[in-house]
């Protein structure tokens, strides 16, 4: 009885310290400007100090075009790489055809190479298309992903070869198969694969950085990161402490939406044995 | 007649229609950039527009003369030896603690470790440039443990700045590698510990002998891919330390490359130290793979 109360007492502490910054971050974007420094979370005996000043302040920053940038960016993205990635996968689990040995080495040897080495060579690419500055530059290559049509690959293995048989006789297209059979299979698979690659180009900075030269066309990481860089906010970062947590929002909404795939996705898709 | 024809054929170029916008993305957006950086690491340019073959001489350079990229090495390894050598233990602690059978409430606990791993770096890097400013959290919970206001220049001194890299870092991904071992440590057989315990082996040994065997290959993975994240390090200090930091002590592979490729505009020694990072992340996976004897579970 006493060590599971001892167990339980160590594990809200070291929770407690893990959810610290996030608590910190929550209590800073609702503090006033006199508050931010001279207390420590919130002005305790004065919590009617509490303001959403810093949120109406970041009205003025172009903050809510970067918000919006960032929520196209990344669910076009989302959308594009799930699809083309789960049919391609289909194809590399469900067909015999010319090249699909050697499409499946040169995947599994991409995924190997980090993908800085990359940036050189894509960014003279860009310069050439005259995609500098463009969002064509971040969509279409990252439609794309050797990880995730080998992902795919690997849930799609599980569908049943007389399920899709029966489908052929009853007159379905290769693409109707793939849509209504093969999909609804590998659903836990589609929703870990989503929040992935959303978090992944929500997340994504190097590249972004690169290429995006117009403010107006920031993504949220570029923008924050601009920001804190700025000496006008050292003294008055509640407004950078309100856009980094509207900034961390909209993945923690869709992890809640998707955890339960996510957490079956991470426990059986990664390793085994 | 004409529409079982038609039906033949979808049936026979599905396959290929599927893969093909995959493939031709792919090709013209991965591997020709991937040609043209190999190509361009044996140039010397100015920005996208003009370059110079030299031969091996980006290479020579990088490996006998370029301080800062020794430098930037140097780093970059210590941090990735450093994060290993704590993420591990403390995730796989996390782990064994959440698998006890005794705790309750175990999804609210793995969610509040596991949550940080969403914020991105960039983001962590904000958030941390606040709490370890010298009036920042960190400071005042050191002060409050020494007794008296404490400002320890967490950002600014070059001794301290990597550590406070490594801190953001451990933050972001200890939660992370904790989910990895729990779900190794429930695929564990129970059977194995009950015979273990029949024999007389204690805590510890149970841990050596039937624990550590059980995650190994799980544990191989966590290895891996902490290693490669480690070596690719550049977002959180690039933001954190605003740059490469005090004496240059934040910089990594990386940010060297950016730094060249887009600062610099030198596309070609940016390519070249690319591929330097390139053949570490290889050697690292191959002995990872001998000394683990452990391949990720792919192919037919």
């Amino acid at each position: 009885m006493i060590r599971r109360l001892l167990l339980h007492l160590l594990l809200i502490a070291l929770a407690a310290m893990a959810v610290l910054p996030f608590v910190w971050l929550i209590c800073a974007a609702f503090k006033s400007t006199g508050d931010l420094l001279s207390s420590t979370l919130l002005p305790w005996g004065h919590l009617d100090r509490l303001t959403l000043d810093n949120f109406r302040l970041l009205g003025d920053q172009p903050f809510a075009r970067w918000l919006v940038n960032s929520i196209f960016l990344s669910s076009l993205h989302t959308v594009l790489v799930v699809t083309l990635s789960s049919l391609g996968g289909f194809a590399l689990a469900k067909y015999e055809f010319h090249g699909k040995r050697p499409i499946m080495l040169i995947m599994l040897g991409t995924m190997l190479l980090p993908s800085q080495v990359l940036v050189p060579g894509s960014y003279e690419l860009m310069y050439h298309l005259h995609w500098i500055d463009s969002y064509l530059a971040i969509i279409v290559p990252g439609a794309v992903s050797a990880i995730g049509i080998i992902l795919f690959r690997q849930a799609m293995l599980n569908v049943p070869d007389e399920l899709l048989q029966c489908g052929r006789l009853d007159g379905c297209s290769e693409l109707r198969l793939w849509w209504d059979i093969a999909l609804p299979v590998v659903r836990p698979m589609i929703g870990a694969y989503t929040l992935l690659s959303f978090l992944a180009e929500w997340n994504s900075f190097l590249w972004p950085q690169i290429i995006l030269q117009n403010e107006a066309k920031y993504t949220l990481p570029m923008g924050l990161n601009g920001l804190t860089g700025l000496p006008e906010f050292q003294h008055n970062y509640g407004i950078v402490m309100a856009a980094t947590l509207v900034s961390i929002l909209p993945v923690a909404l869709l992890f809640f939406a998707l955890q339960r795939d996510f957490i079956s996705g991470l426990a059986s898709g990664a390793v085994k044995g | 007649m004409n529409r079982d024809r038609w039906w033949k054929l979808q049936a026979r170029a599905a396959p290929y229609l599927f893969v093909s916008p995959f493939l031709a993305v792919f090709c013209c957006f991965m591997l020709y950039p991937l040609s043209r950086s190999l190509l361009l690491s044996f140039h010397k340019t100015i920005g996208p527009r003009h370059s110079v073959f030299v031969g091996w001489s980006n290479y020579r350079y990088l490996l006998g003369h370029d301080r800062l990229f020794g430098l930037a090495l140097l780093n970059t390894a210590a941090y990735t030896a450093a994060f290993l050598a704590l993420q591990i233990p403390m995730s796989l602690g996390l782990a064994l603690l959440l698998s006890s059978r005794r705790v309750r409430f175990r999804n609210l606990f793995r969610f509040s470790f596991f949550s940080s791993y969403l914020v991105g770096q960039v983001f962590v890097g904000v958030i941390f440039f606040q709490l370890f400013g010298p009036d920042g959290l960190i400071n005042h919970i050191a002060g409050a443990v020494a007794g008296h206001r404490v400002v320890i220049p967490w950002l600014s001194s070059p001794n301290l700045a990597m550590p406070s890299v490594l801190i953001a870092s451990l933050w972001l991904a200890t939660g992370y590698g904790m989910v990895y071992f729990l779900a190794a440590l429930q695929s564990v057989d129970p059977e194995l510990y009950e015979a273990a315990e029949m024999d007389g082996a204690g805590n510890w040994q149970r841990f050596l002998h039937v624990t550590l065997p059980g995650i190994r290959p799980m544990l191989a993975y966590v290895v891996l891919v902490g290693a490669i994240g480690g070596f690719q390090l550049f977002e959180l200090p690039f933001v954190l330390l605003q740059g490469a930091g005090p004496d240059a002590r934040g910089l990594t592979v990386v940010m060297y490359l950016f730094i060249m490729g887009f600062n610099t505009g030198d596309l070609g020694y940016a390519s070249a130290i690319g591929w330097m990072l390139v053949a570490i992340l290889l050697t690292l996976t191959f002995i990872q793979f001998r000394f683990f004897r452990f391949r990720p579970e792919i192919g037919t």
